[in-house]
Formats: C-alpha cells, structure tokens, sequence
C-alpha cells in the first residue's frame, strides 16, 4: 500500500483513536483493551485494528494474555503494535530526508560536531521563545509531546526520582545512521528547549528502541 | 548449556586518536567513564569477550598502531547486539564527547568481521582487517554498521580463525 492509502485510512475518527490508543501504550494491546479505552464495541474495535493492519499501520500477533499456557489456557487473543515503517506524505514532493542524510555525512566527515549542536541549541531556545526555563516534569510531557516524542513518566527506581523517557526518536532515520552526531544534536535542541538553568533537565541515557534523552530533576533541585 | 550456540560471533575493532596523553586533565572525563562503560559492556547483552591487557582493567595501554591511538577490541554474538551497546546504552555518552578527546579521522576507525564462535582474535589479526577496510573499501572480509555483511557471506571468504597474514 502506498502511503498516501495507508495514511488515508486513519481519516475514519475511530480508526484514529484506536491507533494514536495502541501507539500511546507502547507494548501489544489487546482488542479488549482496545475497545474499552476508546468507547466502542469489541467487534468494531476489532474490525478496525486488523483494517489498520492490513494497511501497514499496526502489527498483529496472538499472545495468550493469561500468562497461562497448556490445556485449559483458552484461545491465543490477538494483540496489535504499531509496525516499525514511516509513513509521510508530502504534497507537492520533497525530500528532506535525503538532504539530512547527506549533511549528517559531511558533518560526520568533517567533525562538525560542536557546529551542530550550538545550532541545534539556539533552535530550542527559539523554539521556547520568550517563556522561562520548564517549569517541571508534567510540563516536559506536554512540550516533548507536541513536538512528537511520545514522552511517558517512569516511576522513581532506588534513590531517583521519576524521569521522562522518551519512546520515539523524531530524527530515527539519520540518528540510526550517524548516533553520536544526530544523538548529540538531539540532546542539545532539547537542552534548548527546556532551558538548563531551571529545575528539570535533559541528559543522554540511551536505551534500545528509544529516543536517547531523559528529562529528570536538576541535581541542584534535590536537596 | 542446552541453547544451541551460534556458529559465528562478530569481531569488532575500533581505533582512536588522542588528542591528549590519558593522563592530561583535558581527558580525565574520558579516563573517569572508561570502568563504568567497560563494566556495562561485560554485563551487555551478547557480549563475548573484550581485550584487556595483562594486570589491567582495559587496553588502553596497549599501542599497535602508534604511541597516541588507542584500541577497543571486542566479540559480540551478534551485530545488534553491538550496535545496542555501542549506541543505546551508557556508551553513547563517551561517543557523543569523543571530539573533545581524540582526532577526527581520516580513515576508517571501525572494523567488524566474523570469527568462529569460541576464536578469541589477535590484536595483529585485527589490525590486518582494519588494513583490509581501508585498502579495499567494505567486503565480506572488514566491513562496517553502513556496509554490514552476514557470517554466511564471509563463509565463502578466505578462511578465518587462524593468525592472518599482515
């Protein structure tokens, strides 16, 4: 299916719930699941998640969501991630992805790092405008996610407070090919952003299949 | 062990030129992460082995290609397992400062091949491969992340597992 269809497809309100709704969890989701966290019926939900899979938007498997397994353990239910691909359409067509990929390589090339960055670093800071440092970590959510990071809170482990991570890379492409660079730029357009003299802060803590920064309590604001 | 072990594991080399000796205060960032990340990478997934000289916690006394370059020699069951250390895990941070402490290159500085799963690879055995990567471009024999090729390409390649030739 071309893009252009497959985007086509979310136009149904429904469809669109359930996918931004099987999106924003992160993790299979099951119809059940589905259909009650958007207010309609399973067999509705149902029919609209596999027209989302077949057009290459989510992908299906079957998962026992009992943990049990053996006889007596029922039916395998059907669960649903978003698939891996991007999707874009651009009207009339350009390419911008192209053009990244061959700066990040001659920036790469050319040790262009710290260029780069303080780019990235004044972009955030307009980006912000004329708005203060953030403010706290509810308020990272709402900036990260409308700027398409898929920000999530994740509770305090052993001596730590909570952090904002972050389940979407929205430079994925280019920061695959060229991580230490794209990643650093990242790291300072949020540094920007969410201003570094306030009481939240951006800092690297890569993990697989997430975007490379987390948003935590300054240091300075812990005591 | 009843998990069937793979035939082959992923050697890696890669080189860095320093700007400063390891002991100038310019590097100590870089001195102070070298424990943490070299301890993250034994406990990573996939890990096979990695160089350590004689008495030390790491390589980084060891010099093959020159008084300032250092090396980073390791074995991974698996290229994404590599990759995910390299760059998802605390790693990324050293990657993201490496202008600060070393030279830009002008060659390639990263080399992976395959080796027989069990073969621990010498520090000349890699330096030969990294020699291959430049003099050559990308083959089943050295190549890099951009250029990956499988164990089974390199199969039908010159046989590995033994001192190569330099």
């Amino acid at each position: 299916m071309e893009d252009i269809d497959a985007i086509a497809v979310l136009q149904d309100p429904v469809r669109r719930r359930l996918y931004e709704y099987v999106v924003a969890q992160g993790r299979e989701v099951g119809r059940n699941e589905a259909a009650e966290a958007t207010g309609v019926a399973r067999t509705l939900a149902a029919h609209h998640l596999d027209k989302l899979t077949g057009a290459g938007l989510l992908e299906s498997g079957s998962r026992r969501l009992s943990g049990r397994s053996g006889p007596g353990a029922g039916r395998p239910a059907k669960v649903y991630t978003r698939a891996r691909g991007e999707r874009s359409v651009s009207l009339p067509a350009r390419d911008y992805r192209t053009a990244a990929e061959l700066l990040a390589e001659a920036a790469e090339l050319a040790g262009l790092d710290a260029g780069l960055c303080a780019a990235a670093r004044r972009r955030g800071e307009s980006l912000r405008g004329s708005a203060g440092p953030c403010g706290g970590l509810d308020q990272a959510v709402e900036t990260l996610a409308a700027r398409g990071y898929e920000p999530y809170l994740e509770g305090a482990e052993e001596g730590a407070g909570p952090v904002v991570r972050m389940r979407n890379c929205p430079f994925h492409a280019v920061a695959e090919s060229f991580p230490p660079l794209v990643c650093g730029m990242n790291l300072a357009l949020l540094e920007g952003l969410l201003g570094e003299e306030g009481p939240v802060r951006a800092r690297l803590d890569a993990r697989p299949g997430e975007c490379c920064v987390i948003v935590e309590a300054s240091k300075n604001n812990d005591d | 062990m009843t998990t069937p072990t793979p035939a082959s594991h992923l050697a890696q080399l890669n080189v860095a030129k320093l700007r400063f000796p390891l002991d100038d205060p310019r590097v100590a960032p870089f001195v102070e992460m070298l424990d943490p990340v070299n301890d993250a990478a034994d406990a990573a997934p996939g890990f096979v082995w990695r160089l350590v000289e004689d008495g030390e916690a790491d390589a980084t006394g060891l010099r093959p290609l020159g008084d300032d370059v250092i090396v980073n020699l390791s074995v991974w069951e698996t290229q994404e397992a590599l990759w995910d250390f390299a760059y998802r895990s605390g790693h990324l941070e050293v990657m993201r400062k490496r202008r600060d402490w070393f030279h830009r290159h002008v060659e390639a500085h990263l080399v992976l091949w395959w080796v027989p799963a069990g073969h621990v690879p010498t520090v000349g055995e890699a330096v030969e491969r990294l020699a291959h990567l430049r003099a050559h471009g990308p083959s089943p024999r050295a190549f890099t992340f951009a250029s990956a090729h499988t164990a089974a390409e390199a199969a039908g390649h010159a046989p590995d597992g033994e001192p190569a030739a330099v």
